[in-house]
This record gives structure tokens, sequence and C-alpha cells, in this order.
């Protein structure tokens, strides 16, 4: 971990109220990874504090330190002055903290009311629920937050929207003194994100201490009072928000360092293997246009809710586009289900691989050949000699340790399994690779791992295409980077051009042109 | 499947024996070769049943209307040898077969297309295809009298000891054998029913292979169909009633997991044999009908819980060393 010398803003500036919350030299540990390490975040009554920091800095790791979900190894919290510890989700409550995720937790077939105060519910002298002070409670607090609906509505009748009041109005109902919002607006239109700002200002005027996440920049100096910055599970500085410019903040999130080491590659591209031509869907993304070459790692970066994901599915036919074409190896060709694309020479290896991978139940060798039954079978049965052969030749070049080849999958460890996952696809000989957030949730020494092998693929004349969030992967592995935003292609960045600032200013919309030269 | 002793079924085979011989030290005709051929025989439509059953369980997926298809198909070919006498048996079997798998490509176009659970989709099926028997007979029975001698003997026909009955369950099992283990067809209902999010990503068409399970079911409800009229010599609206869950039970008990994706041909045919053995060897004994349904739901609830067990086990790994000892 190192220690950048971070731009930290001056001090806090006129004297405040004192903190709510204080979060000091808080660390947490995962094995093989350091996600929160000695930071300090502060959060005051009536200021919304915007927590900054790209993927994997640590964010979701303090929320749920805050809610008592982890427990921390080592540092204090204190709340109103005083040092707390939090056992159970149940301590952070006690204290007055709640917070509103991005899915809420909600029960759609309750009614709103009973929603609000369901686990805490008034009661009658006979220990029932009192359904008419409740009714009349949560009549009060939607009244107090301008909800447009009665505690009699029913949850699922609801929009997403107003589904965030019922959970913001729960968490009034407990008496919050602490808001934590973690990307409330992601789901978000923007007619309703416009409602949402309004109630943050309500919160703030009645005194609560609000933490906002978000990756959002126009959001964040709109309403955030406060800004504190991770950055690699580290504290990079805090402050006041009118003190800072978008500009300082992309610096001070991203660093200027990207010194994880990343495999040496000789950027030695072919001829064009994949062009696609205007793919559209009707709500998800419009006009994507781009091209893969042989041996080339092509990076796609944006937001969570960019529309990369939505796009890589289409184009492995899982959901059809409206329009489009994809010419492979200069021929049309149309496809229009994952079996037309797994013909055509393009597998998909998808985010979430515990639900979308192998395949427990079925024996290592039967999930390798899965995908390739076409060419293991003869005059329409399968021939398990072919079966071994093929699934000894892949397992064999990706290290995968197994007793045998017959044993389950499911009696495998957490990596070997992804190796079964990438020996099935690779076994395909396919031309075009997909890999969605490769790393995402893995330790450092695997990632290395996986960052080897993708680079030994490209060296073989694989193409690439990595879907990923994590700006020092994306630098240090591609050779060109697409952005998308709001699910439209914003760049495309090769070479000088791929800088973090550049990714992040594309990715989040600034249109302020700095420094940097930008198409 | 290419395991060299898969548990589940070995214990289910120790458990069928366990209970012949305690029927044997009880009344030692039992154990007759002659004798278990009549039991097996007696199985045979629950096992051929079973196995199209353990098809559409495997693609998690449940087909309830097994038995009502049986009748309807057994009626319809009732029906057809009494209007048409002279047509020959291999054309009766193939009308049968036809009309099963129709009636189970009706399940399967409902689960596949309009995304219906398939306990709802066969739940109503199963009650429209009883009502459709009674529409096309009127209510009234098909009685042996009515049928031609070619019609109703073909299924008792002897053949190397065996009668067709019980040949055509051997049959079935063989092809069910192959066809799971050596097709792409059988690995792809294990791939849909172990992980359907995967198997799309792998280029499974989901909702065509459960299709294909529901037309394999009908098709096989549609045989046993003919077999059970002519055996049995009647023919009616009530033919078979409820016995659809006896289909699903012999899964149960024979390791087919309810959840999808875990079973086996020989777990299913055991599982049908258990229940057969009971139903034929309790009375024998003179235990009351009361206890054959006690042991037969004890049965179920036993493999459930042994199931779910099994599925435990195989939990994340967290400890390296506990790894290496797999």
């Amino acid at each position: 971990m190192t220690t950048q010398p971070a731009p930290a803003s001056s001090p806090t500036t006129t004297s405040l109220t004192p903190p709510v919350v204080s979060m000091d030299m808080i660390t947490k540990n995962f094995p093989g990874v350091k996600a929160l390490d000695e930071v300090k975040l502060d959060l005051y009554p009536g200021q919304v504090t915007a927590l900054v920091g790209e993927n994997g800095a640590g964010k979701s790791t303090t929320v749920k330190i805050l809610t008592g979900i982890y427990r921390t190894d080592g540092g204090t919290i204190r709340i109103d002055g005083k040092p707390v510890s939090f056992i159970s989700p149940n301590d952070a409550a006690d204290v007055g903290i709640t917070a509103i995720h991005q899915e809420t937790v909600l029960f759609d077939e309750l009614s709103v009311a009973e929603n609000i105060y369901i686990g805490h519910a008034p009661r009658t002298p006979f220990g029932l629920i009192d359904t008419g002070e409740m009714h009349r409670a949560a009549a009060k607090l939607l009244k107090d937050i301008g909800a447009p609906f009665s505690p009699q509505t029913q949850l699922r009748d609801l929009g997403i929207a107003n589904k965030h009041l019922v959970a913001i109005a729960r968490a009034l109902s407990v008496d919050a003194r602490v808001v934590i919002m973690d990307e409330p607006t992601a789901a978000l239109s923007h007619k309703e994100i416009e409602e949402l700002y309004d109630l943050v200002e309500k919160l703030k005027s009645q005194g609560k201490a609000i933490l906002f996440i978000s990756h959002k920049f126009n959001e964040i100096f709109r309403i955030a009072d406060r800004y504190t910055v991770f950055r690699d599970g580290a504290f990079v500085g805090e402050g006041v928000i009118s003190d800072i410019t978008e500009d300082q903040l992309v610096t001070m999130m991203v660093g200027r360092s990207v010194d994880q080491i990343f495999p040496a590659r000789i950027h030695d591209v072919g001829d064009e293997v994949l062009k696609v031509v205007g793919y559209a869907h009707p709500t998800e993304f419009f006009d994507i246009n781009f091209t893969l070459n042989r041996g080339e790692i092509l990076g796609f970066y944006g937001l969570v809710g960019a529309g990369r994901s939505e796009f890589m599915q289409a184009l492995f036919g899982i959901t059809k586009p409206s329009k489009g074409v994809c010419r492979i190896n200069g021929e049309i060709r149309v496809i229009r289900s994952p079996a037309d694309a797994v013909n055509n020479g393009i597998v998909y290896v998808p985010e979430d691989r515990g639900k979308q991978g192998a395949i427990i139940g079925l024996p290592i060798f039967q999930n390798i050949t899965l995908p390739s039954l076409g060419r293991t079978s003869r005059r329409g049965f399968l021939q398990l000699a072919e079966e071994f052969k093929l699934a000894r030749e892949y397992s064999e070049r990706l290290d995968l340790r197994a007793a045998s080849l017959d044993q389950d999958v499911g009696n495998l460890s957490g990596g070997n399994q992804q190796k079964v996952v990438i020996a099935k696809w690779l076994a395909t000989q396919p031309q075009v690779i997909i890999l969605d957030e490769p790393t995402k949730g893995i330790d450092i020494g695997s990632k290395a791992a996986v960052h080897e092998f993708m680079a030994e693929l490209a060296s073989q004349g694989l193409s690439v295409i990595m879907v990923s969030s994590e700006i020092p992967e994306i630098i240090g592995m591609s050779d060109r980077v697409i952005v998308m935003r709001d699910g439209l292609i914003a760049t495309e960045l090769a070479g000088d051009e791929l800088t973090p600032e550049t990714l992040v200013r594309h990715a989040a919309g600034i249109t302020t042109t700095a420094e940097s030269p930008t198409a | 499947m290419t395991r060299i002793i898969p548990v589940r079924e070995t214990i289910l085979a120790c458990a069928i024996l366990v209970l012949i011989v305690l029927v044997a030290s009880r009344f030692s005709g039992f154990v007759a070769p002659s004798n278990l051929a009549n039991v097996f025989n007696d199985t045979a439509p629950l096992i051929i049943l079973a196995l199209g059953q353990m098809v559409v369980i495997l693609t998690r997926c449940i087909d309830l209307s097994v038995a009502a298809n049986l009748a309807l198909t057994g009626m319809a070919v009732a029906m057809i040898n009494v209007a048409m006498p002279g047509l020959p048996i291999p054309a009766i079997i193939t009308i049968a077969i036809m009309i099963g798998a129709m009636m189970g490509a009706i399940n399967g176009i409902l689960v596949w297309k309009l995304s219906i659970p398939p306990i709802v989709v066969t739940l109503g099926t199963m009650t429209i295809f009883r009502g459709v028997i009674f529409l096309i007979s009127d209510g009234k029975w098909v009685n042996s009298h009515e049928m031609s001698p070619a019609f109703t003997g073909f299924p008792r026909t002897v053949l190397l000891g065996l009668p067709v009955m019980s040949w055509t369950a051997v049959m079935t099992i063989i092809i069910f054998g192959i066809m799971m283990a050596r097709t792409p067809f059988g690995r792809s209902i294990f791939a849909v029913g172990g992980n359907p999010h995967a198997a799309v990503y792998t280029g499974i068409n989901v909702g065509k292979t459960q299709f294909w399970a529901f037309v394999v079911s009908g098709a096989l409800a549609g045989l046993t169909g003919y077999l059970w009229v002519a055996r049995y010599a009647v023919a009616y609206v009530d033919i078979a009633g409820g016995f659809e869950l006896e289909v699903v039970a012999a899964c149960v008990i024979g390791g087919i997991s309810i959840a999808g994706g875990i079973g086996s041909v020989g777990g299913a045919v055991l599982g049908a044999i258990f229940l057969g053995v009971v139903k034929n060897a309790l009375p024998v004994v003179n235990i009351s009908p009361f206890w054959q349904l006690a042991i037969s739901g004890s049965a179920i609830l036993i493999a459930v819980a042994f199931n779910a067990r099994a599925g435990r086990a195989k939990g994340r790994i967290i400890l390296k060393s506990a790894e290496t000892t797999q």
C-alpha cells in the first residue's frame, strides 16, 4: 500500500458542531486483502458528506462497518464523542444509524405502513399490532418527506422512486440520526432524482447527518457539503465541497500511481476479427460501433449502469438488439442466441460466475465439454474417450488441480471452479472471448494470475473484450479502451490518452476541458 | 452416471433387499423367481413413467399430468381399437406414443413460450385431459369384450420368459440409460437443471430443453396408456387416478433432486421398484394397506432428508488443509 502525497485540502473551515459519527484509524482485513487501512470519516449533523472513491476504494466496506454488518480489525468509532463497538446490525440501529441501499430491502406484498414499521410496529395492550396507530404514525412520516401516497398503498404498486421514499420513511421511523445513502440515484430517472435531492435537503434541515455515496460528480457537487476521498482502502483527503473543483477531486480519487504490476505485453495486433456496426437496443444502449482485432485486448470502461454488460449480452445473443450488424472476419453474421454466438466463435464469461458459471452436479470433464458436445459426439452419441481427451487437454493447459476429471465440480475450490469455466470456453476454440469483470471479488494473487492468463491468450491470437470497472486493470491490460456512458460510447482511448483522469472524466461526463486533450 | 459405486443407488438397493429378505422370512414364496418377475411386471408402468418424470424433474420442472395423459391415450387407443379392430398393434403403439407426446408438447409449449410455472401448467392440463376423456367417451367404459384379442393380449405375450410389459420397461431403462449418459440431449438436461443461468451462457436453450423433456414424459405416458388399458382390459375416465403422485414419489425416493440437476436412471428405477415391492409384499404378510401408505410416505421423507444432507456436505471449502484431503 503506497501512501501518496495527497492534496488533502485545508482542515475544515469554520468551527462546526462536533461530528455525530467519527471513525478514526479504522482497519479491516479480509484474507489476502486489506480492505481498509487506518481510514477516517466524520459525519456532521445537518450536513451531507460525500464518500468518493473508485471501485475497491473501500466505500462498501465502510458502510458495512457503520451499519454493524462487519466488525473492525482496528480503530475506533465514536458516536457523540463516545467510543462504541458494534457487535451486530442492531447495535448500529440502536444509536440511530440507518442505511438505504441501492436495492431497497422491502416487501412487495405488504402495505406501505407495514413496510415502514415491520419489526417495530406499535402494539396494543394485548400485544397485537395497533393498526390505527401504525397508519397514523406512517401518514405523518410520509407527509414529512412529502410522499404522494397513503400508508395503505400496497408497496408493489409503487415505482422505484416511491419505494425509496418508503425506505427513507422506514429509516426515519426508527429515529435515525445518521442516514447512509449508497448510490441512491443509480436506478432513478431524472425527475425522480430531483425529488430525491429535495428529500435530502429536508433530511438536512431536520439535522440528520447524511453519508452520500455516488459516482456521479454532478450530484456530488449539487448536494454534498463535504467530501471524503478513499483510494485503495486508504484515506486520501477530506474537506468542504465548495473549496474543491471537479478536476482536483478526480486527481485525488485516481491518484497518480498505477503501480500494480501487469504482465508485459507486445502489442502485436493482427487483422480485424469482429466489427460491430450500429448496435442499438430500445432502452439500454444505442449506436455502438467498434472493431476488434486479432490478439487484441479491448477494454470497456464505464460506471455501473452505463450499459456495458447489457451490450455484451446482446452481442452474445442473450438479449436481442433492435438494430445493428455484426461482422466476423468480414462476413455478416446474425447472432440470435448464445448457441449462434458460440458457433461463430464468440464466448462470454459472465460477471456472476457463481450463478452463471460451473454446473454443480456434473463432473469436471462434462462441465468442460458442455459447449463442445458437437465435436465430442459421433452420430449423435457422445464419445467418452473424446470427451476426456478434450477435458484433459484444457485442464492441463490451465493447470487445474483435481484428483480426477470424473470428480464433481462442486467439490473443487472456487479458484479451480473458475478454471473449469474458462477451460470450458477455451475448449470451444473461440476467436473472441468476452470477460465481464474478470477479477471482481478475487484476491490480489489470483488477480495477477488472471491478468497473466489473459495476456497469454491474446498473444496466442485470441481477441479479448474485457469489461472492467477497475481503472488500473483497464489501463494495465488494454490495448484500447472504449468508455461507455448512459448507454452510448463516450469515447475510445488508446496510448497516451489512456490515463485515469481521462477515463473518469469521460465515464462521469465531466465536460470541462482541462489540460488533457480529449476527442 | 460414470461413478463406480453410486452411493445413493447402493443404499436404496440395499433397502429393497432388506425389505425382500424381511418379507421372505415370513413368507418364503415371495422370493420365488416367478413371483419376483410378477412384482417387476406389476411395477413396469411405474418404472416407465418414473423415467419420463425423472427427465422432467431434472430440468427443474414437474409433470403432474402423466396419469391423466395415460388415461386419455388409453381411452383414445381403446376407442380406435373398437372402431378399427383390424389395425395392427405396432400402429396402435405408434398412435399412443404420438398422442402422448402431443399432450406432453402442450405442457412443454406452455412452460417454454408462456413461462407458466410447470406445476400450474400440468395441474391445469391434468384436469383438462381428464375432462377430454369424458367428452370423447361420454363417460362410458370400454370393456374387454369390445377390444380385439390382439389388443389386450399384446402386453401379456411372453417372450423369453417375461411378458412384453416387462420387456418394455427393460427397453425403456436401456434407452434412457444411453440417452442420459451418452447423448447431447441427456447432458443438456443435467446442465439445465444443475445451473440454468450457466446453461444459457453455454449456448443451451433452457426452455427448449424443458419442452423436449415434457415431450419425452408425454410419449412414455402415451405408451404406458396403451399397455395399461390393454393389460387391465378396460378404459374409463378415472383409470390411474392419482398415479402421478406415485410416479413423483418413485423419483424422489430414487434420489432425483426436486430442485433439478441431480439424479440417475438407476435411482428412478430403484425408487419405482421400492414402491412396487412395498405394494406387493406387504399384503402377502398381512400388513394392512394403512401401513403400506405409511411406509411409502416415510420412505419419501427419509429420501428427501438424506438428499438434503448430501447436498449440504458440498459446501465451500475454506481451509486449505481440508481441500488437499479431498
